[in-house]
């Protein structure tokens, strides 16, 4: 029972953190309607840079600046942020399908340079020994993963409410409208680039916040942790909620999060040894269908946008 | 030095080439990234290595031609694997990208091209597992092409087929029918349709082109490095850059931004190491997107 318990702390923990990469999508994505393929470099980025502020030194690796997991977590936020205000500068004013492009290719690089600058990211090893919250609970399990996710889920409730905030008024209604009818928003007077650059930041310190999250849960970090793989999870989580809705990221990402631990534990206990390596091959197979059915059968998600109809047309 | 590094710079240019053909293409007539693109040189280059091991099998080994590292029946079994290749692109359509399209969103052909391209690499690993394979297990051996550079055989026949598949293409859209229904289609696909043009012909011919293209590029790919089933992904990039540098929809386009796009990579290599070999693409493509979007030969829509 005890252990049950400590397994759905640990499993929730990990299905928020993944909250708040897919609320940032939707923030890009289901409101302002960019196309981000990079979210596991940004992600990456966050958790790169919280692992340098909090970890301790160590001999010839840059940082390690043994700060405050907060101070890690806000500097994840301004890394990731500044990252994707270069990119969308550059980007942004182009085609919607460029952004795809340059963010698909910024998070190829951002893992090379995880990969091979060792001095700055411990190379393929990565980092370790990243302080965790809650540290002093460590040994008594159970009260160290439900505190964890106490404090993950207070995050996501604050990310939550941010980004519920931020969309429900005016200026959501810009990015909505700025994405419905490009033209008209712009002879309103609305500046589109800046909107959408505004929504792009936001989403990728949202992305790096998680990443901060996970690294500093796990108190370990490779480059291994930041492929394709990664973006690839957290659109099927937003298109399966249904983007362009909060409540629908949420569970999106509770929902796959699940399948995919469910379906990972499945094929190892079905499979015989030294297959393993194609049982994770073939789960991909498997969620890459799942995307593929979901768009084709039910585009809107599981819980879609909600329809927004003026208030002079409802009968 | 500089020689030798524009040898190898110009012929793996000219696989990228080869391979952004189909992706501008696609690109132009279709109006999407598609990121599966990639995916198509690997299978082109599985299918390829089961058909030659196939005859290899079934009519005794083939033996190394010549100078050049591989027998025959790689030879043979190079237009089958264009050709199946072809038809899986053809195919993916067919599932995923034609519903989509009469939905509407071009937008979400992207994200959908994106999880087929994981989709299809993580089937290639499940059958093939990630264990590298090769056409041949002979050693090509670089021999003198003069002014003190060095060439592999493989290297100048590849480099040989690949101009004749681009001749062949250039005038396939230049002097054919087809090509010139498919350059109306990429400029205004309602006017074209007005026009008489069959535009569901010109799609169906333009994934088969671009697939066979994709499956020469990774046939040839595999030949001079090894076959994986990340090649196709990790080629990725230096597609869209050298599409996109190109100008999309343009095929010498394509062609010169390949041409580029694999020389500045040689170059680089000594400069920032092999490590760092596939952000070149990215720098050239953000360089491009500052300075000229509509790259080089493109038309300007926006």
């Amino acid at each position: 029972m005890i252990g049950l318990l400590g397994y759905a702390a640990f499993f929730l923990t990990i299905a928020l953190s993944y909250a708040v990469m897919c609320l940032g999508l939707n923030l890009q994505w289901g409101f302002a309607g960019l196309f981000n393929v990079g979210v596991a470099g940004f992600v990456g980025v966050g958790a790169y840079a919280a692992a340098l502020i909090t970890a301790a030194p160590v001999a010839g690796r840059v940082g390690g600046f043994g700060l405050p997991i907060v101070a890690g977590w806000a500097g994840a936020m301004v890394a990731s942020g500044l990252v994707a205000a270069v990119v969308g500068a550059i980007t942004l004013r182009l085609r919607a399908d460029y952004l795809a492009i340059t963010t698909f290719g910024a998070a190829t690089s951002l893992q090379l340079v995880a990969l091979n600058a060792q001095g700055l990211t411990g190379g393929p090893f990565g980092i370790a020994f990243i302080p965790r919250p809650f540290g002093a609970l460590a040994p008594h399990p159970l009260a160290f993963g439900l505190a964890n996710l106490a404090l993950v889920a207070v995050v996501t409730a604050g990310a939550y409410w941010l980004i519920a905030r931020l969309t429900h008024g005016p200026w959501g209604r810009v990015l909505r409208a700025l994405r419905e009818d490009e033209t008209a928003a712009v002879a309103l007077g609305k500046p589109a680039a800046r909107y959408r650059l505004q929504a792009f930041v936001i989403g990728c310190a949202l992305m790096g916040l998680a990443g901060a999250m996970q690294a500093q849960f796990f108190g370990f970090i490779a480059p291994d942790n930041y492929l394709p793989t990664l973006t690839f999870q957290v659109w099927v989580m937003l298109i399966l909620g249904g983007a362009g809705n909060h409540r629908g990221a949420v569970a999106g990402a509770v929902m796959v999060w699940a399948l995919w631990a469910f379906s990972g534990s499945l094929f190892a206990v079905l499979l015989p040894p030294g297959l393993e390596a194609r049982g994770a091959a073939l789960r991909i197979v498997a969620i890459g269908v799942v995307l593929a059915v979901v768009l084709l059968l039910r585009p809107r998600g599981l819980i879609g946008e909600r329809a927004t109809v003026s208030r002079h047309l409802r009968a | 030095m500089i020689g030798q590094i524009l040898v190898d710079g110009v012929t793996s240019g000219a696989m990228i080439g080869l391979g952004a053909i189909g992706l501008t293409l696609v690109y132009a007539i279709l109006r999407f990234a598609n990121f599966a693109h990639g995916e198509f040189a690997s299978w082109g280059a599985y299918f390829t290595l089961l058909i030659a091991t196939a005859l290899a099998a079934a009519f005794g080994t083939g033996a190394p031609i010549g100078p050049l590292s591989f027998g025959w029946p790689v030879l043979m079994a190079l237009p089958l694997g264009m050709v199946l290749t072809g038809g899986l692109a053809l195919a993916l359509d067919r599932v995923l990208f034609r519903p989509l399209r009469r939905h509407g969103a071009e937008i979400v052909l992207v994200i959908a091209s994106f999880g087929a391209s994981l989709s299809l690499r993580a089937a290639l690993e499940f059958i093939f597992t990630d264990r590298p394979q090769y056409f041949s297990h002979g050693i090509a051996i670089a021999l003198p092409i003069g002014l003190g550079l060095r060439a592999t055989a493989d290297q100048i026949g590849l480099l040989g087929a690949a101009i004749v598949l681009m001749g062949v293409m250039h005038a396939v859209m230049t002097r054919t029918r087809l090509g010139r229904a498919m350059r109306a289609t990429s400029e205004n696909p309602d006017l074209a349709r007005l026009a008489g043009i069959d535009v569901a012909a010109v799609v169906r011919a333009t994934w088969l082109i671009g697939g066979a293209l994709a499956a020469a590029a990774g046939v040839f790919l595999g030949i001079t490095v090894q076959i994986r089933p990340d090649m196709g992904f990790d080629l990725l990039l230096p597609l869209f850059a050298a599409a996109i540098l190109g100008g999309i929809g343009s095929v010498p386009g394509a062609l010169l931004g390949g041409l580029i796009i694999g020389l500045a990579e040689a170059l680089a290599v000594p400069l920032v190491g092999a490590q760092y070999r596939a952000a070149v693409s990215f720098v050239i493509l953000l360089a491009v997107l500052l300075v000229r979007p509509r790259g080089l030969f493109g038309v300007g829509r926006e």
